[in-house]
């Protein structure tokens, strides 16, 4: 009874994996025809950085959605047709926005956005120095009052 | 007295940045299209109802127009049909159905079913004019003034709050034209 059980067990586990397996292959990018080494380079890192705006928090390289296979289907056509990475940002970003890309643009209203970390860690390094001089000439007195 | 209410401050700012990013996120889901105020991109589409005619975008120009993209396959275009049949009724500018992404059979079994309240229908198997279009994800609704120029998009269904906002705005475009 027992090994029946474990026959069973065993049997449900194996057609699990091997189903999982199946479902791993899936991976929603097709499979392209490249002239170099480099244009699918560039394919796979534009495609990362490329936003699934159907589903905002993917990139198209791993999204199932229909437009996602659309915009890699153009990424691919760009590339082959010879287009610059420059330019296909460009193509997407006139028709999508910068959210299309998850790196935004260095421009005018994101000044705060790159620059914000730096002006933060300013102040702190200020208000720091600021405490640590404080503090230096608060034991200093002390000291002095002791002698 | 003021190093104790130093980190309070800090806190209260905090929570207001906080709240205030609580109140703004469902617009952070709606992407600004960068195509407002540029020319209308060019086209070349038959129609839903005839495979062999063909319109482009000289063809819509002379008069403002509403672009609606819908596809048989978007639960939400359903939901925003009763508004659409009602806007085709009350404007007197062009209802232009953009059938996004959709089979020819099912998209005229929809209509069949639900009314069709547009003057008529662009068909775009492949996406090409959305994606020209900065669409991504059906219902969208675009306002085209009378000389091609994007005026407006209206991103997934019309809702009754928008609605009459969406009329207004057809209304001025089509004083505009009026009076141009």
């Amino acid at each position: 009874m027992i090994r029946a059980f474990l026959a069973v067990l065993i049997l449900t586990l194996a057609s699990a994996s091997a189903s999982g397996q199946i479902t791993q292959s899936e991976s929603p990018i097709e499979p392209r025809d490249f002239a170099s080494q480099t244009q699918e380079d560039r394919y796979r890192s534009l495609i990362g950085e490329v936003r699934c705006t159907v589903c905002q928090n993917e990139p198209i390289e791993s999204s199932n959605a229909a437009l996602a296979a659309d915009l890699r289907e153009q990424v691919y056509q760009q590339i082959i047709d010879g287009r610059s990475d420059f330019e296909i940002r460009s193509y997407l970003r006139d028709r999508y926005g910068d959210f299309v890309l998850y790196n935004p643009p260095f421009a005018g209203h994101t000044l705060l956005l790159w620059l914000g970390p730096i002006v933060l860690l300013l102040i702190g390094l200020i208000i720091g120095g600021i405490l640590i001089r404080h503090r230096r000439k608060m034991l200093m007195e002390r000291s002095q009052a002791a002698q | 007295m003021i190093r104790m209410l130093l980190p309070f401050g800090v806190f209260l700012g905090l929570v207001i940045l906080l709240l205030t990013g609580l109140q703004t996120a469902d617009q952070r889901q709606v992407i600004d299209s960068p195509l407002i105020g540029r020319p209308m991109p060019n086209f070349a589409l038959p129609t839903l109802h005839d495979e062999s005619a063909t319109v482009a975008r000289v063809d819509l120009l002379g008069k403002p127009f509403v672009l609606n993209v819908w596809g048989s396959w978007c639960p939400s275009c359903r939901v925003e049909h009763p508004l659409i049949t009602r806007m085709g009724r009350e404007i007197e500018s062009p209802l232009v159905g953009l059938n996004w992404k959709d089979e020819r059979s099912a998209a005229m079994r929809w209509l069949g079913q639900f009314g069709d309240a547009w003057d008529f229908h662009l068909f775009d198997q492949p996406g090409s004019l959305g994606i020209d279009l900065g669409v991504y994800g059906a219902p969208e609704t675009f306002l085209i003034d009378h000389t091609g120029i994007i005026r407006h998009k209206h991103i997934g269904p019309v809702t009754a709050e928008s609605y009459d906002d969406l009329i207004q705005k057809i209304r001025e475009l089509e004083t505009e034209a009026a009076t141009s």
